[in-house]
Formats: structure tokens, C-alpha cells, sequence
């Protein structure tokens, strides 16, 4: 029999081993002596992903289903090659953007989301505890096992024991102060925890070693090599299968659990915190890319040989196989290969512990807990100064709270369904963070939203995939939920979701996940918009090869600018004054000499910039700044922001460019109008002035005839009869006139008194011929009338319509010669009115003068100076009393030939027809 | 000798009145109805003074004003513009164009006749 103490002295004296070491690897890198940077710790770290749940377990695999474990192996083996591309690319982002944690990482490439850094957190946190509490029960079931040697006794439930003598605690007690010892030692966790590194790359050695002096022994000193093994096992027909097929999952499950353990080595917040955060250099990915697989291959040799030789030693059933790697020393009665075999599993146990839990609670930390601190306000926590300590304590306090979580799983729920087979099922949910991150890294359109989206999709189908149907497999729900579906819905099956049948339930699970994942990502990513964070960011990250894109600039400058090439930015930006003020306000908090002053140090470059991003903003200030400094490129990054601020500056412009347009239309309105209103005014100004001509005219004949009268009163008779005459037909003319005006004006205020009727057409056009034929008479000029017996009647006021027709003779006959003059009426219906047409052989009417006509006082030859032809009120007047009516006016000429005034009134409707002929 | 007096005017009625007036006052008068008329009776003799209307159709008063001080012996000739529009730039325009008086309409007779005889006296003196 081993005694407890010796088990629990080996144990506690690796622990202080470990301690030990990390104690020596800190102390190395305080003292820039760094043990832990060579790829070969490297490699040796990220062989943190053999836990013992594989230490173990590969052997309990490959004895139940063959060569089954080999996947999980297979997948990172493939993986590495890829590292070349997609780990370098990750660790560029990484480096460059002071990447934490994988949770840090998606949310930083969402516009640094907070909701996404927390949903990851959660997703981990949910996933991963029960990963640890698998390492816990590994560590107790091995520390049981071992102490009934040499008797070969299974381990029991730990139910029965009080927690107080539960090794277990006490292992997962000193694990918690060995990650808070050497994951916290500095607030930064970019920084890379030496010590921890050092010793998890030391356990890896230990497991590996143990691993293959178990295999050696039991190879060669139990059996007598691997031939006699594989030997005796094809002899047995209930062994050789294992080797002989493929396992019981078949290819389908093959590829699964590859592309599953590709996903794992990849984005298991352990394997991201060994692979990204504790990297010290890129290059050393390179010699990684070889050793890690080698480091694989060497820990897989045994399995088969072990798997075999256990099933061939014990009888079937007694032993668990997932013991074999301790219980087949044990049964050669060597108790110290078997301690070695035990320490070996604690070492894979202790390593994955440790290294996960600082990665969860950097998450926990900084993407879950401080983002809810620092919105809460009653906390003023972003008026405190100084917040390591405060950080640091979360962190400790998120290590021991997983751990103790991990704990409570392990001891009350440690034998379950669902912890066993929580390590599969841990893969398929950080396979869920793979559409995020590679679509992140390689595809610029991917968004926030759809991040969102395809993430919880993804971890919803999961749970009800793999999580719900392990609780079931556990006894905690009901068994007909795998038969029948929820509530008898077979298309709900968790095993066959949506009729999907013939999978086994990983595959199955993967399958929907990513389709769900996968598909919310792509399209919520194509419908929805990036905020312009979201825009740099991604660009950063899908650009993170491009020249100063992935560079290891953080916020602080490492040039130097001259003080007078910084001070003439300034100026050039904010003014001399205020320029001025601002340097002497700095200069003087620091007793500096401004005068004297030649090179500027970072902290008066930082200065400036801040000084800068007031007057143009932060980004912008950033690459004025780096303009001045002597070493500094102007990144992309940078260029995005510029370009993100300009476009902002775009869409400014672009709606100011809207409003002084909208402006310019106004005032070319305005200026439009008051065109018109000068237009207005000089039209009314001739008006005045023609209308005061018109009427000086006639008043001037009237007093000069009145005055000879007066003066003349021996006048012959004969003679003052004339000059009689003519001083009332001037009269007469001036009367004519004033009442045209005021017509004009009536008609114009909308104040005419119309008489409208239905009107006997052919009657007011022989009214209005017999009521000119004096004027024709007078001029000796002929005037015909082509009229039909009858015409329709229209809707007109009968006077105004007779004025029309006069005022058109008239005007005929004045521009008519005399003697050879010849004026014809003609008059017709036509489609719905009818058409008078007055045609003379005067002068004709150019055709640029047919319009303005019409319009009032608009003499032809427009110089006022030009004599008018009548008072010129004539047409206008005309004009609007035929539209009054609804009809038409207008000129028909060719100049030379006469001219043709023409109007179209409307036909009355008939009852009005019939009033009127009564 | 009676001094010649020619009168442009589109108006008859008030060519009419003036011709009267003027050969009652014992001057030569002379009428023409347009700006072309007017020159063409300047050509073929020109009068010691011609009333002139602005506003004529065709050639108006300004012109004929131009044309007449262009002509060999034009300067001599005294000219009084007739306007029915009493804006001081139509007067200012009428001097510039070489009017030596400006009369607007309407008129006094009276008035109109001194001037003729006033104008007409300073030119004999």
C-alpha cells in the first residue's frame, strides 16, 4: 500500500516544484533575462491543450472505440499548418491592438463592443467551468485509484466524503494561489506572465515524460514490445476490431471531431492566452508550427499499445480503461512508475487549470465585471485616479470564484453524463467564436450585429443540441425528450432538429450550429451598417499585414520633433496666441526653458497632439503630429481615421452644400421677382408717362383753340365753327381716354361690373361695323363684312365684346393707307366658340412684336420717344375682356402684307342659347 | 423780310392752332407732319426757327433735331422742342441734342409766341 502521505507529499512537492519555478522565471524576466523566449517553450506551452481528461482519456477512447482519439490530435496537427496564415495574422491584430483575450479580441474587432465581449465571456465562462471540474475529478479519481494500491479498486462517487477531506479542494485551493500568484502580477495583462509560462511549459515536459515511461514500461518490461502487443490483441476477436476499423463514430464523426479540434487548439481561451498573449515573438510560430504536432505525436504513440494492453490484462468490465495509464504499473506492483503516471495526470491537470482560469478571468475582469462597474455611477469609478488595485482584486477574485465553481460542479455533479462528456462539448461551443474571428480577420463588411447574431444562434442550438440532451442522458430531464421531441414535436428532436436524422449528435450539433452561426453572421453582416469604430476596427484587423497597420505602436510617440517644427503646427492649427499661451502654460508646469528649448520629448509631442485634436480632432491631430516627428509613418490606420473624419466632414459639407443651394434658388427667386418688380415699376412709369402723354394731346389742342377763340373774338364764323369742332372731338378723345384707363384698371383690380349673357354674335359685329364706318369714311379706307346668315351664340358681356370688335377696326383702319386701305370682318364657328377675324393691308406686325402688343402701352419700337398709335390701350383692353370670356386674342401678320387680329369666344350652352333668342 | 418758321407736328389739330397763331403774329410759317417731311422742307430752305414735337412716329424730334444741327447752315437755325412730357431728362435731352428751347405741352399761346418773337429778336440783334 502507498501511503497517503507519500501520494500527497509527491503531489504538494510538485506544486512547490511548479511555484518554484514560476518563482525563477519571473525572477529571470525582472531581471531582463527572460527564460521564455525560445520557441521551444513556446511549443512546450502550447502543449497546455493535452489535459488530463487526454492524459487519461485518449487511452479510455482508444480502448472503446480504437483509433477514435486520434482526431482530437489530428485537427491541431492540421491546424499548425494553417498557423503560418491565420496565427500570425491573429497574433499581428493582437500585438498591435493590445489584445487580452479572445473575448477582447472578437469585441475589439466589433467596434469594441462591449455587449459582444461580454456575451463571449459568458459563453466561456458557461462552457469552460465544467472543462475544470473534469481536471478536478481526474486529479481526485487518480489520487483514489492510487491509494488503494496495490489493490486495483475503482474510484466511487465523492459523495459520501465531507468536502473538508476532499483532495480535490485542496488541489484546486493551491492551483487558485498559483494563478493568482503568477496571473496577476502585473496589471497589465498584455504582459506576459513569465512564470507561469515557464511552469506550464515544464508540465508539459513532466506529462509527456510520464506519459512515455508508462508506455516504455508497459511496452517493454510488461510485454515484450509492441509486436507482442498487437500480436496478442489480433488473436482476440473482441480487441481486434479496434485497430482494424474505423471507430464507432465513423468518417463522418472523423471529420467532425477534426474540425473541432481545430477550432479548440485555436480559440480555447487557454490555447489563445499560451498561442497570442504569452507569444513573445512572432517568428518563434514558425519552429511552433513543427514541434507542437511532433509534441502530439509523441504523446499519442502509447495510447494504442496502452489501450490494447490494458484490455488484454484485465478482465473485461472490472477496470474503468480511462485508468489504465495508472492501474497497468499498478498491477506490475510498481509503485513508483504508477506515482509517476499519477503525477504525469496531475501536471496535465494543474497546467490546463492554471492557464485557463487566467484567461477566464481576464475576461471576467475586463469584459464582463468593469464594463458593469464603470457604468454604474454611484461608484465615481472614472474619478478614481488609480484602479490597478481594484483590477488586480477582480482578477483574483474571478480566479478563486471560477475555480471554487469549478469545485462545486465537480463535487456535486462530478459523476454525471454531462461532465464526462464535457470536453467534446466545450470544443463544439468554442467552435462557435470561429465565424467571428476568422470572418473578423478576413472579411471587412462582417459587423457587430452580425457578430451578435451568429454567436448566439450558434450557442443556442448548441445547448439545445449538446447541453439539453446531456442533461437528459443525466437523469435531470426527461428521457421522452430525445424520443419524441419537445411536447411530441419530432422536428424539434435534439438529436434530429428540423428532421435531420443520421448524424451522430456531435456532427449533428456542429452541423446546425454552424449553419445557424454562420448563416446570421453573413447575413445580418450584409444588412446591417458599420459604425465608423466598426469601419477602423475591421480595417485594422483585415489590414493588419499592411505596412504601420500592424505595428507595435501603442499611444505613446518614440520620435522626436523639433520644438519649432511642433510649435508651427500649432500655430498653423489653433493661432499664435493661443499657441503661444499654450506652450508657456506647459513649459512653465515643467520649468522649461521655451527660448533654449530645441527637441521636443514624447510627453510635449503627446502634448501637442492633444492640443491638435481640440482644433481638428484626435485623429487627425495624431497623423499632424507624426508629421512633425522624425521616424514616424503615418499609418493606415490613421489614414482610416482621417478618412472616417473627413467623411464626416463630407456629409457636412454635403448638407451645407444642399442649404446654400436651396439659398442660391431663393435669392435667384428673390432676384427674379425683383427683376419683375423693376420691370413693374418702369412699366408703370411709361404708363404714367403715356397716359400723361396721351392726355397732354388732346389738352393741348383744346386750350390752344380755346385761348384763339378768346383771344379772337372777331373770328370769321365759319372758322370758329371748326375750331369748335375740334375742341370737342379732343374732348371727346380725352373722355375716350379716362375711360379706357379706368377700365383697364377695373378689369385689372377684378372690379369690372360684367354683364355676362348669351350673346347673338353677327348682331354686335354690325352694331360695332356701323358704329366705326364714319372713322373708315373719314380715311377713305374699305370695309367689307364676310359674314355667315347665322352664328351660335356665346357667353359674353355684350358691350365689351362690341368694344373688342371697335377697338380691332379701329386699329385697322388707323394702320390702314388711306384711300387704297381695305379693313375685312369675317366671322365663323368653329369647334365649341367662335372666330371673328378683322384683316387690313397696312404695315403688318413683325413677329417679335406679336406678344407684346397685348400688353398695355407697349408701343412697337419700345423707345417712348417712338410715336404711339392710338392711346395703345386698345389691345391690352381687348385682351383681357376676352379672356375674361374664356376665349382667345392674338396676331396672325406677314409684315409688309397686312395683318390679321383674330379672337375665339366660346359657343353659349344651349338653354342659355334659348334665353337668348327669346 | 417775314422771318420763316417751319412747325413739326403729327398732331394736326394742333399744327392747326400754331400755324394760326404764328401767321396771325405775322411770320412765314411752314408745317410738315413728320421727322422726314421736316427735313425735307429744311433742305430745301432752311427756316429761322422750327417748333419741334418730340414724339412723332418714324423719325422723331431728337433725330431731326441731330440731323438739322449736322446740316451746313443747321447751326443758325433757332429750334424749340414741343413735348407732352414735362420729365426734366427729356428737356435735358432735348438741349443736348441742340434745342435752344423747350416748350411743354400744353401751352400757352401767349406764352408761346413771345418766346417765337423773343428768340427770333435776339438772333436779328
Amino acid at each position: 500500500m502507498l501511503p497517503a502521505w507519500l501520494i500527497l507529499g509527491a503531489a504538494f512537492g510538485y506544486l512547490c516544484l511548479l511555484f518554484a519555478i514560476a518563482y525563477w522565471g519571473d525572477k529571470r524576466a525582472d531581471a531582463g533575462r527572460s527564460v521564455v523566449a525560445s520557441p521551444y517553450i513556446y511549443a512546450l506551452s502550447i502543449a497546455v491543450y493535452c489535459t488530463a481528461w487526454t492524459f487519461y482519456g485518449s487511452v479510455g477512447r482508444a480502448a472503446s472505440s480504437g483509433i477514435d482519439f486520434l482526431p482530437i490530435y489530428l485537427g491541431p496537427t492540421l491546424v499548425a499548418i494553417l498557423w503560418w496564415q491565420l496565427m500570425r495574422k491573429i497574433l499581428r491584430i493582437s500585438k498591435s491592438n493590445r489584445i487580452t483575450s479572445i473575448a477582447d479580441f472578437i469585441a475589439s474587432r466589433y467596434g469594441k463592443s462591449q455587449l459582444l465581449g461580454g456575451l463571449v465571456t459568458v459563453i466561456a465562462v458557461i462552457v469552460i467551468t465544467p472543462y475544470i471540474a473534469l481536471q478536478l475529478k481526474g486529479v481526485s479519481a487518480s489520487y483514489q485509484v492510487l491509494s488503494y494500491y496495490p489493490e486495483i479498486v475503482m474510484p466511487s462517487d465523492q459523495r459520501g466524503d465531507s468536502i473538508l477531506q476532499d483532495t480535490a479542494l485542496y488541489v484546486a485551493a493551491l492551483m487558485a494561489a498559483f494563478a493568482m500568484l503568477y496571473g496577476t502580477r502585473h496589471i497589465d495583462a498584455t504582459e506576459r506572465h513569465d512564470g507561469m509560462v515557464a511552469a506550464i511549459a515544464f508540465e508539459s515536459i513532466v506529462k509527456l515524460v510520464a506519459f512515455l515511461v508508462v508506455g516504455g514500461f508497459v511496452t517493454w518490461w510488461m510485454f515484450d514490445g509492441l509486436e507482442d502487443i498487437f500480436t496478442q490483441a489480433s488473436m482476440r476477436a473482441d480487441i481486434a476490431p479496434l485497430f482494424t476499423s474505423v471507430g464507432s463514430t465513423g468518417y463522418g464523426g472523423w471529420v467532425t471531431l477534426t474540425l473541432l479540434s481545430m477550432a479548440a487548439i485555436l480559440f480555447l481561451p487557454r490555447q489563445f492566452q499560451v498561442l497570442v498573449v504569452e507569444n513573445v515573438n512572432e517568428r518563434h510560430l514558425d519552429k511552433a508550427v513543427w514541434l507542437f504536432p511532433l509534441y502530439l505525436l509523441l504523446i499519442n504513440i502509447f495510447v494504442l499499445p496502452l489501450a490494447l494492453a490494458g484490455l488484454l490484462v484485465f478482465e473485461r468490465g472490472t477496470v474503468d480503461p480511462d485508468t489504465f495509464v495508472l492501474t497497468l504499473p499498478m498491477l506490475d506492483r510498481d509503485p513508483f512508475i504508477a506515482l509517476f503516471a499519477f503525477i504525469g495526470g496531475l501536471s496535465a491537470a494543474t497546467g490546463m487549470v492554471i492557464v485557463e482560469t487566467i484567461a477566464l478571468s481576464t475576461m471576467v475582469c475586463n469584459d464582463l465585471v468593469m464594463p458593469i462597474l464603470l457604468r454604474l455611477r454611484w461608484l465615481r469609478l472614472t474619478e478614481r485616479g488609480d484602479l490597478t488595485r481594484l483590477l488586480i482584486n477582480i482578477r483574483r477574485a474571478s480566479i478563486v470564484f471560477i475555480l471554487f465553481l469549478g469545485y462545486l460542479y465537480f463535487h456535486f455533479i462530478g459523476g454525471s453524463y454531462a461532465l464526462v462528456t464535457i470536453g467534446l462539448l466545450s470544443f463544439a461551443a468554442v467552435a462557435q467564436f470561429a465565424p467571428a474571428i476568422i470572418g473578423g480577420i478576413y472579411w471587412r463588411r462582417g459587423t457587430r450585429s452580425g457578430a451578435l447574431i451568429g454567436l448566439s444562434l450558434g450557442f443556442v442550438i448548441w445547448v439545445y443540441t449538446l447541453l439539453v440532451p446531456s442533461f437528459v442522458r443525466s437523469g435531470w430531464l426527461p428521457a421522452d425528450l430525445l424520443e419524441q421531441g419537445p411536447w411530441g414535436v419530432e422536428l424539434l428532436n435534439p438529436y434530429a432538429l428540423f428532421g435531420l436524422a443520421g448524424f451522430d449528435p456531435l456532427s449533428h450539433a456542429l452541423f446546425w450550429s454552424m449553419v445557424f452561426n454562420i448563416g446570421g453572421y453573413v447575413l445580418v453582416s450584409l444588412v446591417t451598417r458599420q459604425s465608423p469604430t466598426e469601419r477602423v476596427q475591421a480595417t485594422r484587423f483585415v489590414e493588419a499585414y499592411q505596412p504601420a497597420g500592424g505595428s507595435e505602436r501603442g499611444n505613446q510617440w518614440r520620435g522626436q520633433a523639433s520644438y519649432r517644427d511642433l510649435y508651427a503646427l500649432a500655430v498653423r492649427f489653433i493661432g499664435k496666441v493661443r499657441a503661444d499661451r499654450a506652450f508657456e502654460e506647459y513649459a512653465a508646469g515643467r520649468g522649461l526653458n521655451l527660448a533654449k528649448l530645441q527637441v521636443a520629448d514624447a510627453s510635449m509631442l503627446q502634448f501637442t497632439e492633444r492640443v491638435l485634436a481640440g482644433a481638428i480632432g484626435a485623429a487627425s491631430a495624431r497623423v499632424m503630429v507624426a508629421s512633425a516627428v522624425q521616424g514616424e509613418n503615418v499609418g493606415l490606420n490613421e489614414v482610416m481615421a482621417i478618412l472616417d473624419e473627413a467623411s464626416q466632414v463630407i456629409e457636412y459639407s454635403r448638407q451645407l452644400e444642399t442649404k446654400s443651394l436651396e439659398l442660391e434658388q431663393a435669392s435667384a427667386e428673390l432676384r427674379a421677382a425683383n427683376l419683375r418688380l423693376k420691370e413693374l415699376d418702369r412699366l408703370k412709369d411709361d404708363f404714367m408717362a403715356t397716359v400723361t402723354h396721351e392726355l397732354r394731346t388732346p389738352l393741348t389742342s383744346i386750350r390752344s383753340f380755346s385761348e384763339i377763340l378768346h383771344d379772337n373774338p372777331e373770328i370769321a364764323s365759319a372758322q370758329r365753327t371748326e375750331f369748335l369742332g375740334i375742341i370737342t372731338k379732343e374732348s371727346e378723345r380725352l373722355t375716350r381716354l379716362i375711360n379706357q384707363v379706368l377700365d383697364l384698371a377695373k378689369i385689372e383690380a377684378g372690379q369690372f361690373d360684367w354683364q355676362i349673357d348669351a350673346v347673338e354674335p353677327k348682331a354686335v359685329i354690325e352694331d360695332a361695323v356701323a358704329a366705326v364706318s364714319q372713322l373708315f369714311k373719314d380715311k377713305e379706307v374699305a370695309l367689307g363684312a364676310e359674314l355667315p346668315l347665322s352664328l351660335p351664340a356665346v357667353t359674353a358681356d355684350r358691350d365689351q365684346l362690341m368694344q373688342v370688335v371697335m377697338n380691332l377696326l379701329s386699329n385697322a383702319v388707323k394702320f390702314s393707307p388711306p384711300k387704297t386701305g381695305r379693313v375685312t370682318i369675317s366671322a365663323a364657328a368653329t369647334a365649341g366658340g367662335v372666330e371673328v377675324r378683322v384683316r387690313d393691308n397696312g404695315p403688318g406686325v413683325l413677329p417679335e412684336h406679336r406678344e407684346m402688343i397685348f400688353e398695355k402701352f407697349r408701343q412697337v419700337g419700345d423707345t417712348l420717344t417712338d410715336k404711339p398709335e392710338g392711346s395703345g390701350l386698345g389691345l391690352p383692353i381687348s385682351k383681357r375682356i376676352i379672356e375674361h370670356f374664356h376665349g382667345h386674342i392674338w396676331v396672325e401678320s406677314t409684315p409688309g402684307q397686312g395683318a390679321t387680329f383674330a379672337f375665339i369666344v366660346p359657343t353659349a350652352p344651349a338653354r342659355a342659347v334659348m334665353d337668348a333668342a327669346k | 423780310m417775314k422771318r420763316s418758321i417751319l412747325v413739326v407736328d403729327d398732331e394736326p389739330n394742333i399744327v392747326l392752332s400754331i400755324e394760326f397763331l404764328l401767321k396771325q403774329a405775322g411770320f412765314d410759317v411752314r408745317v410738315a407732319r413728320d421727322g422726314d417731311a421736316a427735313l425735307a422742307a429744311v433742305k430745301e430752305r432752311m427756316p429761322d426757327l422750327i417748333l419741334l414735337d418730340v414724339m412723332m412716329p418714324g423719325r422723331n424730334g431728337y433725330d431731326v433735331c441731330q440731323t438739322i444741327r449736322a446740316q451746313p447752315g443747321g447751326k443758325g437755325t433757332k429750334i424749340i422742342m414741343l413735348t407732352a412730357r414735362s420729365r426734366d431728362i427729356e428737356q435735358e435731352k432735348g438741349l443736348a441734342m441742340g434745342a435752344d428751347e423747350y416748350v411743354t405741352k400744353p401751352f400757352s399761346t401767349r406764352e408761346l409766341v413771345e418766346r417765337v418773337k423773343r428768340l427770333l429778336g435776339s438772333a436779328a440783334a
